[in-house]
């Protein structure tokens, strides 16, 4: 299989931290929630300076120097900490951009969620400015001057703002402004925009495992006390700061000015934004047939509503007649085409038509589960060894067509979660001696939920179980990407040499036929 | 419980003290990330000889025709709530302002009135670094289509420090007035 460039460097990076923290802790798995959780650290902490900061043009820098050096061991350290997790936001909202990007989650019916996550990345680079602009040190006046001189290349300003920033010009009123900004607007603004960000998402989680919170807060505290932020000197008008030691993840742009006009800093900066929001076009990727629901054979149970992970299918009064309560519908600009929903609907049950036709309640016109049980049988009917194995795969994960050989067979689903349980029981029931399930990187599914799911189900803590009275020991639950093929082919040869002696200890009838 | 007798395989095996150890050491180089950008690589603003002169007001070019009386005639011929003894036509003149510095030429610009019916003050803001020390300033402005030449010029001998900014204002009652605050 070929992976793109930049999908390698994830999937390494991928690998690195799973080694590291295991998947239930790998951050970059949790990328959006620890980006709240920064922010969180940033709102606690900057209501706590905000009690001491004095916003005038006199006051402003001492009060910060009160907080920084009078009660560092309180203040200080909520200053630093308010410092630092707004720098770690940046790596993580760029870590999380990179790793969608790479992983190709950014175009087809994802585009709304690309398209409302990059105008984040300058409702954060802003508010981070006017954090800045509020220290009133010699850094603040430089961004003061860069940004009135970036404001002045806008039409609607024509050289007015930069006046405001000469000798004599400030004013406490200019504090006014900033903390309305910054303390208010902007955050509001971000906390709407966050909202939409998620709008085309269902059970969205914003709160990373207790441990890498933790983690996370330890190493930003053990940073704040080791290296706490510190003021430059005093804004003063009337003097050009001779060197800056500026925050790059905030204030890269202004840097710029130096030599480049203006206007064409607004070029370039509204340009790269502009095209990463353009980019699920410029490289486009047409999403499958989506779901469909068939009324005939849905009795409105809603346990495809709970599993979409796209909030594609909704609850609605019945509208055929029958005798349930709900059906469903689905809503197809937002559906993933990922058919987890034919995966948890209990009408997928191979069981209920073993001669008939196998119609489901939601089914994937590419891949209906009529199909999944045909292609089943078919599998195991074509393997010749000593051994029958099936290795059911999704798209996203190791290529299991590669795994064929005399005694294994894969089939390839768009994703695991669209295999029902019971469709195991079915192939061991058909004479397969095990059954392999694999699908993306255990927390990393494609499609969100689908390893999750699947994981739950066979386990049966999750609706449609695998029942208890199945064949547990001749199933296995695997993941990976493609690096970890050579992995997964291992635990597969070991998984073999156990059904061989599950074999030798209860031979199973492998021509029993339901 | 059918979940105990279930083959899970977990992607990585469990190591824990290995893992804290790693983890301690990410989050370690996640830190030195933050703390390094956080305020390196430092940028130089202004050299060692280096000041900076700033030209920086806003002005409203005059009127470029000037108000005319009406006449007995005209005024009789409005409604008697408009009768407005003079005529003033809204438009400005662009402002023309040259700066030299030592004879050489340091900021020329012709700067039309804005807004929709060119009767709006321009703002007038350069600024650039120039060497630290002694210099002759000449600044000269015109505001009037209906002057030839300048209407208003000054010349100065200056003497700047490194890194101040010496900035330049101007009012229509002292004309160029130089503030050179320092601390």
């Amino acid at each position: 299989m070929i992976i793109n460039p930049l999908k390698r460097v994830y999937l390494a990076l991928e690998s690195w931290f799973n080694f590291s923290f295991g998947t239930e802790w790998n951050p970059l798995y949790h990328l959006g929630t620890l980006s709240f959780f920064l922010f969180w650290i940033i709102l606690v902490s900057g209501i706590y300076l905000f009690i001491p900061f004095h916003g005038s043009l006199e006051g402003a820098h001492a009060s910060v120097e009160w907080i920084t050096h009078e009660q560092w061991y309180a203040a200080g350290v909520m200053r630093s900490l308010h410092r630092y997790a707004s720098d770690a936001v940046v790596v993580t909202v760029l870590l999380h951009l990179f790793k969608e990007f790479a992983s190709g989650r950014y175009r087809g019916f994802r585009w709304f969620s690309w398209v409302t996550g990059i105008p984040n990345l300058w409702m954060i680079v802003t508010l981070g400015i006017t954090g800045y602009w509020l220290v009133w040190d010699e850094m603040a006046q430089y961004i003061a001057v860069g940004s009135a001189q970036l404001m002045d290349a806008l039409p609607i300003f024509s050289g007015a703002m930069t006046r405001n920033f000469v000798s004599g010009g400030m004013t406490d009123r200019f504090f006014i402004l900033i903390e309305f900004l910054h303390l208010l607007g902007q955050p509001m603004l971000l906390m709407f925009m966050l909202w939409l960000h998620v709008k085309r998402l269902s059970n969205v989680n914003i709160n990373p495992p207790r441990g890498l919170a933790a983690g996370t807060f330890i190493a930003l505290l053990a940073l704040s006390l080791i290296a706490p932020a510190m003021s430059h000197a005093p804004a003063d008008l009337s003097r050009v700061p001779i060197e800056i030691r500026i925050d790059w993840f905030y204030l890269n742009v202004y840097p710029l000015l130096e030599i480049l006009p203006p206007r064409q800093i607004w070029m370039l900066t509204t340009g790269v934004t502009l095209l990463l929001m353009m980019v699920p076009w410029l490289l486009p990727k047409k999403d499958g047939p989506k779901a469909v629901v068939d009324l005939d054979n849905c009795n409105g149970c809603g346990i495809c509503f709970e599993d979409c992970p796209f909030d594609a299918i909704t609850m609605q009064a019945r509208t055929d007649g029958a005798r349930y309560e709900h059906e469903v519908t689905v809503d197809a600009d937002l559906c993933g085409a990922c058919g987890i929903c034919a995966g948890s609907c209990p009408a997928s049950n191979p069981f209920r038509t073993p001669r008939g036709h196998l119609n489901t309640g939601i089914d994937m016109p590419q891949l209906r589960a009529n199909d999944m049980r045909e292609m089943t049988r078919e599998a195991i009917d074509s393997m010749s060894g000593d051994l029958k194995i099936l290795v059911f795969g999704c798209e996203h994960g190791i290529d299991v067509d590669r795994m064929n050989g005399d005694d294994t067979r894969g089939i390839k689903l768009i994703c695991s979660g669209m295999l029902p349980p019971t469709l195991v029981e079915y192939a061991l029931k058909q004479g397969a001696d095990g059954v392999m399930v694999t699908g993306c990187r255990q927390n990393d599914c494609y499609y969100r939920f689908g390893n999750r799911w699947t994981r739950l189900r066979f386990a049966g803590e999750r609706k449609p179980g695998l029942r208890a009275r199945a064949e547990h020991d001749r199933i296995l639950v695997h993941g990976g990407a493609e690096p970890d093929a050579p992995q997964i082919r291992q635990d597969l040869d070991a998984f073999r040499q156990r059904l061989r002696e599950l074999n030798q200890s209860a031979p199973v009838d492998a021509g029993e036929t339901v | 419980m059918p979940g105990r007798r279930f083959n899970i395989v977990p992607t990585h095996k469990d190591n824990k003290p290995l893992r804290y150890l790693l983890q301690a050491l990410n989050y370690s180089l996640f830190m030195g990330i933050v703390w390094y950008f956080a305020s390196a690589p430092a940028v130089r603003l202004i050299d060692e000889d280096e000041a900076k002169l700033t030209i920086a007001f806003a002005h409203a070019g005059q009127l470029r025709e000037p108000c005319r009386m009406l006449s007995q005639e005209e005024l009789n011929k409005l409604a008697p709530n408009m009768r407005k003894l003079d005529d003033c036509p809204r438009e400005r003149s662009p402002v023309l302002i040259e700066a030299e510095l030592d004879g050489e030429p340091f900021y020329k610009a012709e700067l039309p009135p804005p807004g929709l019916f060119g009767d709006g003050g321009v703002d007038v803001f350069y600024s650039a670094k120039i060497p630290a020390g002694e210099h002759r300033l000449s600044l000269k402005m015109n505001d009037s289509v209906r002057i030839e030449g300048f209407n208003h010029q000054f010349e100065q001998l200056v003497s700047i420090e490194h890194a101040q900014i010496l900035l330049i204002v101007f009012n229509s009652k002292q004309g160029f007035v130089i503030k050179q605050e320092l601390n």
